[in-house]
């Protein structure tokens, strides 16, 4: 019996690395997550007829509530609201990890120095990834509003880490140690996860999801190794690994090292030293932006969170065909890191049906900003903000952005005068090619689709 | 697994998750790390083993491995879901223009 749930095992990691490649193409990114769908299944399945196992009951029935939770949550929520989602899931991953080391030393099942050590480590990297992903999704769900900062926001993080790994040692080295220690340890480990997350917003966001999410992954193969476990080992150390290579191109993408992401969090104070923007922010009417768009002859569309905090995709993407239909070329620029994680927008885009080869990433797309009569900017901030190319003291200095200041015109659709999310003025906005469109971006371009439809009759 | 043999999983484990995500189109990278984060739900596996293995007279260890056991679950099937719904909209068929 063992050997067959052993060979189960060894088919599912195969089947879960073919999924996770297969999810490398748009074309059979379907088929990916389906098979591994099966494969887990599979898995659980199998997991049941491990010889000597009891509690079936219990089992069974928290396999049917958070699984039944989760899924229910997982079909209701917008689309928009995804990021969180994948944060909480991923922090439940984190926090079982977690929980099963916590039980092997309560029921005595650590014997060896090496096996604590893995225990011990993937107790730390869970509880780090469970705690800052509860953290992470409270701050995208709107329900922690405010980044704080403690003084000496480094030191205790150094502080907290140190005397979390000096907790871990004390359990390797007990040997067979005492519950207080285990619960001391676990709490430590859990508030450097907050305190770790906390001061943490805006545009980094994303990266420290990517980031927490490998860490998950790690967590879970060091358990794998705890138990023995070939599936939890492959699978985890898989992710791990990817999801450091993905956290390294998206930090990679905003030109900040991951290290600065973690200990030098963007914040409105460090933007206030910049350079003095001259210039003013000029108003422009539904009808003005309408007839400016309808008589150019190529119009670049550039949306980032504002637009899915609206909802607007499915009107941008009229608007775009109503103007496609009057001759106007038409296409999507989106920045490595629009919106709250990496490939956001594409997905909202692609919820409205936009075809993929209207779609340009930022090395493709920026040479051709001059060329056009209008880069249209729907909620989209730091990542066309100017000052990332030309001011040395801007925090995002050096970040790759969209070129949208090099258009004939830019249109800026905003809800109100108030800086971006990381709190950073953007210059684009003082430009004299610049003009503001302001409300939300689904009333704004329903009613830049009212003009446009007038003009045509 | 004796500590040697875990070591050249780890790594081969590890050269395998950078490989496959290396040729990643930028626009799946969020589906791609809700799959990933869906994979490791399999951790699921690992709690049903503690949990099958807990005291059952000993309501701490039962109640922590139920813990594990909800937590990994919410984790795969959430996962699941989140993924799937992303990926749906991918569909090649909805999309004239074609997938390039």
């Amino acid at each position: 019996m063992n050997t067959l749930i052993q060979l189960a095992y060894f088919g599912v990691a195969v089947v879960f690395i073919l999924g996770l490649k297969a999810m490398s193409s748009p074309v059979t990114a379907r088929k990916g997550i389906v098979w591994a769908g099966y494969a887990m299944i599979a898995a659980t399945l199998v997991t049941f007829y491990t010889p000597g196992m009891q509690n079936y009951g219990l089992m069974i029935t928290a396999i049917v509530l958070g699984g039944g939770v989760a899924w229910w949550s997982g079909r209701v929520v917008k689309m928009t609201d995804m990021p969180q989602m994948v944060a909480i899931y991923n922090g439940m991953g984190g926090g079982a990890a977690a929980a099963i080391a916590a039980l092997e030393f309560a029921r005595g099942g650590v014997h060896s120095p090496g096996v604590a050590t893995l225990a011990v480590l993937g107790a730390l990297i869970g509880s780090v990834a469970f705690s800052g992903s509860c953290i992470a999704f409270a701050k995208l769900q709107g329900i922690m509003t405010k980044t704080w900062r403690l003084p000496q926001q480094n030191l205790v993080n150094i502080g907290l880490a140190a005397l979390t790994v000096l907790l871990g040692l004390a359990i390797v080295v007990s040997g067979t140690p005492v519950p207080a220690l285990i619960i001391a340890f676990f709490i430590v480990a859990l508030a450097l996860g907050v305190i770790l997350t906390s001061p943490i917003g805006g545009a980094d966001m994303p990266v420290v999801i990517s980031l927490l999410n490998a860490f998950t992954g790690l967590a879970v193969g060091f358990e794998g190794f705890v138990l023995g476990n070939p599936a939890l080992i492959v699978a985890g150390i898989v992710v791990g690994a990817s999801g450091t290579l993905l956290t390294q191109l998206m930090a990679k993408a905003m030109n900040r090292p991951i290290r600065n992401v973690i200990f030098t969090p963007i914040t409105g104070e460090a933007a206030g030293g910049g350079e003095a923007i001259e210039g003013s922010m000029k108003e422009f009417s539904a009808l003005d932006a309408a007839s400016v768009m309808r008589y150019a002859s190529k119009v670049i569309i550039v949306p980032g969170y504002g637009m899915a905090v609206a909802g607007a995709q499915h009107k941008v993407w009229e608007m775009a065909q109503l103007l496609e239909e009057g001759g106007v070329e038409v296409v999507f620029a989106i920045h490595p890191v629009a919106g709250r994680m990496p490939g956001h927008m594409n997905v909202l885009l692609a919820e409205a049906g936009v075809p993929y080869d209207k779609i340009f990433d930022l090395e493709e797309i920026n040479a051709d900003f001059p060329q056009a009569d209008v880069a249209l900017v729907i909620g989209a901030n730091d990542v066309v903000n100017p000052v990332a190319r030309t001011d040395k003291s801007s925090p995002i200095y050096g970040m790759p952005i969209l070129n949208v200041d090099m258009a004939q015109n830019v249109i800026v659709v905003k809800r109100g005068k108030g800086a971006g999310y990381s709190g950073i003025e953007n210059a684009l906005f003082y430009r004299d090619n610049c003009r503001m469109l302001y409300g939300s971006a689904q009333a704004a371009i329903g009613e830049v689709i009212t003009h446009v439809k007038a003009l045509e009759a | 697994m004796d500590g040697i043999t875990a070591l050249y999983v780890f790594m081969l484990a590890a050269f395998t998750g950078y490989e496959v995500i290396s040729r990643v189109p930028v626009i799946l990278h969020t589906p791609l790390m809700s799959g990933s984060n869906f994979i490791h739900g399999v951790v699921l596996v690992g709690a049903m083993v503690v949990l099958g293995h807990a005291d059952p007279e000993d309501p701490v260890q039962l109640a922590i491995g139920f813990v594990a056991v909800f937590l990994g679950a919410a984790n795969a099937a959430g996962g699941y879901v989140v993924t799937e719904r992303m990926l749906a909209m991918f569909k090649s068929d909805r999309k004239p223009g074609g997938a390039k």
